[in-house]
């Protein structure tokens, strides 16, 4: 009885089933793609995920953090500050965001001083 | 271990595959904007600097070998090679010229040193150029200030350019001067306890330094007007314990290592490497 509800729940887990698909799966989906994509390269493709699932599920902090880092690669340092920005809302006590945006702060800070030299 | 144990474990194992792993770290390149727009420029001239401080480095030519090197192999300019000017002698000519009448410098073929143009020193001098040099030493920042005016003379630079297809000019000033200090530090002591065991103690302790300064400012000059595009300060020091013998040469290339990223990050994009967390 106890390995066959196991093994339900692993497979509710690894494989939700579509009627359970809501815009936090679908936000998923398209952010474990991103991931796939970036780590080969491919950052557009990956920040264009990364977009599609903060529309889908603005509370997501997770695909905000990587959108800032998206946005971070391409030298869009605007949207990168936002996009972190509102990852850290979302979750602030999150040391992985927090770790991110401490190390695209330095480099942000670095750009403006010399701007404004 | 029981049947059950075993399918609960090869479970949990499958649940950690499917969801443990929520981040990834991955390697990303920053691209940091050049201040400058140089897409009309193929060509470099690194002129020369206005040098000053210590005689123990010529940090003129040290200067000018450097940069042409890093633009060299880390921007897709084209560096022209060509004599270093001998710009506090040319500064100086101009600065004495100007206080008898109001008039411009020298054309660069008359200029003692530039190139392609031969060598020529002005009729009435006759003395040989170390002499010169030792006449117009620059020791400080005031000293230089005198000869500043040379980098807004806009027809000495187009003159110049001319000669190189109107390249991008860089130039400058570069004050490189010992320095000495005294007072409290932290330094690091390696104390071992009464097992052995290593640790490291900070302490504050009294302690006369010496070493440099370096002060440099970089002037790009668009040689097609002679007007200057953009300049940028810097300062950076070294100190090191007075007991300790460093040279001086051994010193500017430190300090200049700090500032090359800089100064290469005005001219094309510099890209900062590290790592990022993607999580899921």
């Amino acid at each position: 009885m106890y390995f066959l509800a196991s093994v339900v729940l692993a497979a509710l887990l690894a494989f939700p089933l579509p009627a359970l698909a809501d815009a936090r799966s679908d936000a998923k989906a398209q952010v474990e793609f991103g991931i796939k994509v970036a780590q080969n390269g491919l950052w557009k493709e990956a920040t264009y995920r990364w977009e599609k699932a903060v529309q889908l599920d603005s509370t997501y902090a997770e695909a905000w953090n990587n959108l800032a880092i998206g946005y971070e690669h391409q030298g869009r340092f605007d949207d990168a500050e936002k996009a972190y920005q509102n990852a850290l809302k979302l979750d602030p006590k999150n040391v992985s965001i927090r770790q991110n945006y401490d190390l695209f702060k330095e480099i942000n800070d670095r750009t403006k001083r010399r701007r404004d030299r | 271990m029981t049947a059950r144990s075993a399918a609960a474990i090869a479970s949990l194992a499958f649940l950690c595959a499917s969801g443990c792993t929520n981040f990834y770290e991955v390697p990303i390149e920053t691209p940091i904007q050049a201040k400058l727009d140089v897409s009309a420029f193929r060509r470099v001239l690194i002129a020369g600097f206005i040098s000053g401080g210590t005689d123990d480095v010529d940090a003129n030519l040290e200067t000018v070998r450097l940069l042409r090197s890093q633009l060299r192999s880390k921007t897709n300019l084209r560096v022209i090679e060509a004599e270093v000017l001998p710009l506090v002698e040319l500064a100086g000519e101009q600065a004495a010229k100007t206080a008898a009448e109001p008039a411009t410098l020298p054309a660069v073929g008359e200029i003692p040193g530039a190139q392609p143009a031969a060598p020529a020193t002005a009729p009435d001098d006759t003395r040989k150029p170390e002499d010169r040099k030792q006449e117009t030493p620059v020791r400080s920042k005031k000293d230089l200030e005198k000869f500043d005016r040379i980098f807004a003379d806009a027809a000495f630079w187009k003159k110049l350019g001319e000669e190189y297809e109107s390249p991008l000019i860089v130039t400058g000033t570069i004050m490189f001067t010992p320095h000495q200090t005294a007072g409290f530090v932290n330094v690091n002591r390696e104390v071992y306890d009464q097992l052995g065991r290593r640790q490291v103690m900070q302490s504050r302790v009294y302690q006369e330094r010496k070493g440099f300064i370096l002060e440099p400012k970089f002037v790009f000059i668009d040689a097609r007007t002679g007007a200057t595009r953009h300049s940028e300060s810097y300062r950076r020091e070294i100190l090191y314990p007075s007991a300790q013998s460093t040279p001086a040469l051994a010193s500017y290339f430190e300090l200049m290592d700090q500032l090359i990223p800089d100064f290469l990050g005005a001219l094309s994009t510099q890209k900062i490497r590290g790592t990022r967390i993607l999580l899921r």
